[in-house]
């Protein structure tokens, strides 16, 4: 085709013209967007507290009411209730106040993106007492079995954690092992077929219980303080 | 002879069943298969899909035919895809705020609407040339023949693959289910039988005009979707 300004289409329309449509359906846009954020914010909040809720409360069956706490270097602090997504545990509650576990969280790299899992950890018996997924992509079918097979799920009737006699270190590391190999209870028996899915759950638990467990257990005493008031019921 | 191609239609039925069956997106267009082929593993995630890529065919389309005078030629496709994107994000936040169970299933592909060459292709192809009204019309069709084609793919990857239908168990718990119809194969496994069955669909309705059409239909369906 001829470039030629006597042939050529009618001339273009001016920058000003262009930066201005572009301009205007931006912001048209960005009112939407936000009008429908602000809309639904308040909801998708409390979605994702409701589903943060089933899931303590799916890994510590015993428990009636729940409190969250902050754990780091220098202690343990009891949080608000609606500070749920700050927390790094959630202790259960039974109705008589007494404490029935810890739901901790924990993530590793699995098959496809990264498996964020929330497990119940019981002081008293030291072992991991329940396993939940909180997030994950895992190939559905296979990788996602980890949350609803059953003999993956058995894992976790008490799976050992014991801490040493100093309270630094699990005394055996959490460990995958391939399907039908487990012999000892801090071992888990991955499911076939899934195995990379099994062992980045196995992970995240030995990643997340070497680091928390220990600190727990220096500042466990806050977990039974005033445990009558400020709990919340599911 | 030659129609004015920036001539606009008139509303008719066809306007409408155009996506559901002539031009289907998927098994004739062969238009968005990326959430086709990955978001099909079962029928509700399916319908969720294709009932949201609806709503963002239905807003962009009405919207860019409402601004058609206004948006010059040089920056329409960048017009189009700020106006489909914010219908995903409205979309987006909007299953976030119905079930997070959802949202969690279906992952990424919400967002990846934006790219969804349906939409971006009614918007330039028919809503930016058209009345509001056709192009409402036309886009619904559109999202049903979308839908219905990821209802198609979604039961029977679902049925075939977990033994469910909408999460209902269908054949009990000795069913072994067929794991790889659930799994990214299964989705071209199955595509490539709905395609079968199009082409043979088509080749014996060809047959049939054969005598009373000189043209072939391919021609013009080539045509228009190139």
């Amino acid at each position: 085709m001829s470039r030629n300004p006597g042939t050529a289409s009618p001339t273009p329309p001016r920058s000003m013209a262009l930066i201005g449509t572009l301009g205007g359906i931006a912001m048209m846009s960005g009112l939407l967007v936000a009008t429908t954020f602000q809309l639904t914010r308040e909801r998708i909040l409390q979605n994702r507290r409701e589903a943060l809720e089933r899931a303590v409360f799916k890994v510590l069956p015993e428990a009636t009411g729940r409190r969250s706490f902050f754990l780091n270097e220098e202690g343990l602090q009891a949080l608000p209730d609606d500070a749920l997504g700050q927390a790094s545990l959630y202790a259960g509650y039974d109705d008589s106040g007494a404490l029935t576990g810890v739901a901790i969280e924990g993530s590793a790299r699995g098959y496809q993106d990264v498996v964020k899992v929330l497990y119940g950890y019981s002081l008293e018996r030291e072992c991991i007492t329940g396993m939940t997924v909180l997030q994950s992509s895992e190939t559905p079918g296979l990788g996602d079995r980890v949350e609803t097979d059953p003999a993956f799920q058995a894992n976790f009737e008490c799976l050992d954690a014991r801490l040493n006699p100093e309270s630094t270190a699990l005394v055996h590391e959490i460990v995958t092992v391939k399907h039908g190999k487990k012999t000892d209870s801090w071992q888990i028996d991955a499911i076939s077929g899934a195995t990379v899915t099994s062992t980045a759950v196995g992970r995240a638990l030995q990643q997340s219980a070497s680091e928390i467990l220990p600190l727990l257990h220096r500042y466990e005493a806050a977990l039974y303080e005033n445990t009558a008031e400020e709990r919340t019921s599911p | 002879m030659m129609k004015d191609p920036r001539a606009p239609e008139a509303l008719s039925w066809s306007v409408f069943t155009q996506g559901i069956w002539r031009d289907n997106p998927v098994f004739v267009m062969l238009l968005g298969l990326c959430p086709a082929l990955a978001v099909s593993n079962t029928a509700s995630n399916a319908l969720a899909m294709g009932l949201a890529t609806t709503f963002v065919l239905l807003c962009s389309g009405v919207l860019v035919s409402l601004l058609r005078k206004v948006i010059p030629k040089q920056v329409r496709i960048a017009s189009y895809i700020i106006v489909i994107a914010t219908f995903v994000t409205i979309v987006d936040y909007a299953i976030q705020a119905i079930s997070l169970e959802l949202y969690k299933a279906l992952g990424a592909f919400i967002q990846l609407i934006v790219v969804n060459c349906i939409i971006l292709g009614r918007a330039e192809a028919y809503a930016s040339k058209n009345h509001v009204i056709n192009a409402f019309v036309n886009a619904l069709g559109m999202g049903v023949g979308f839908t219905f084609a990821m209802l198609c793919l979604g039961v029977v990857r679902e049925v075939l693959g977990s033994g469910t239908l909408f999460g209902v168990s269908l054949f009990g718990p000795d069913f072994q289910p067929w794991a790889v119809f659930v799994l990214p194969p299964g989705g071209f496994f199955i595509l490539a039988f709905w395609l079968f069955l199009f082409a043979v669909l088509k080749k014996r309705k060809q047959v049939r005009m054969a005598g009373r059409q000189p043209k072939s239909e391919t021609e013009k369906e080539v045509a228009r979707a190139t």
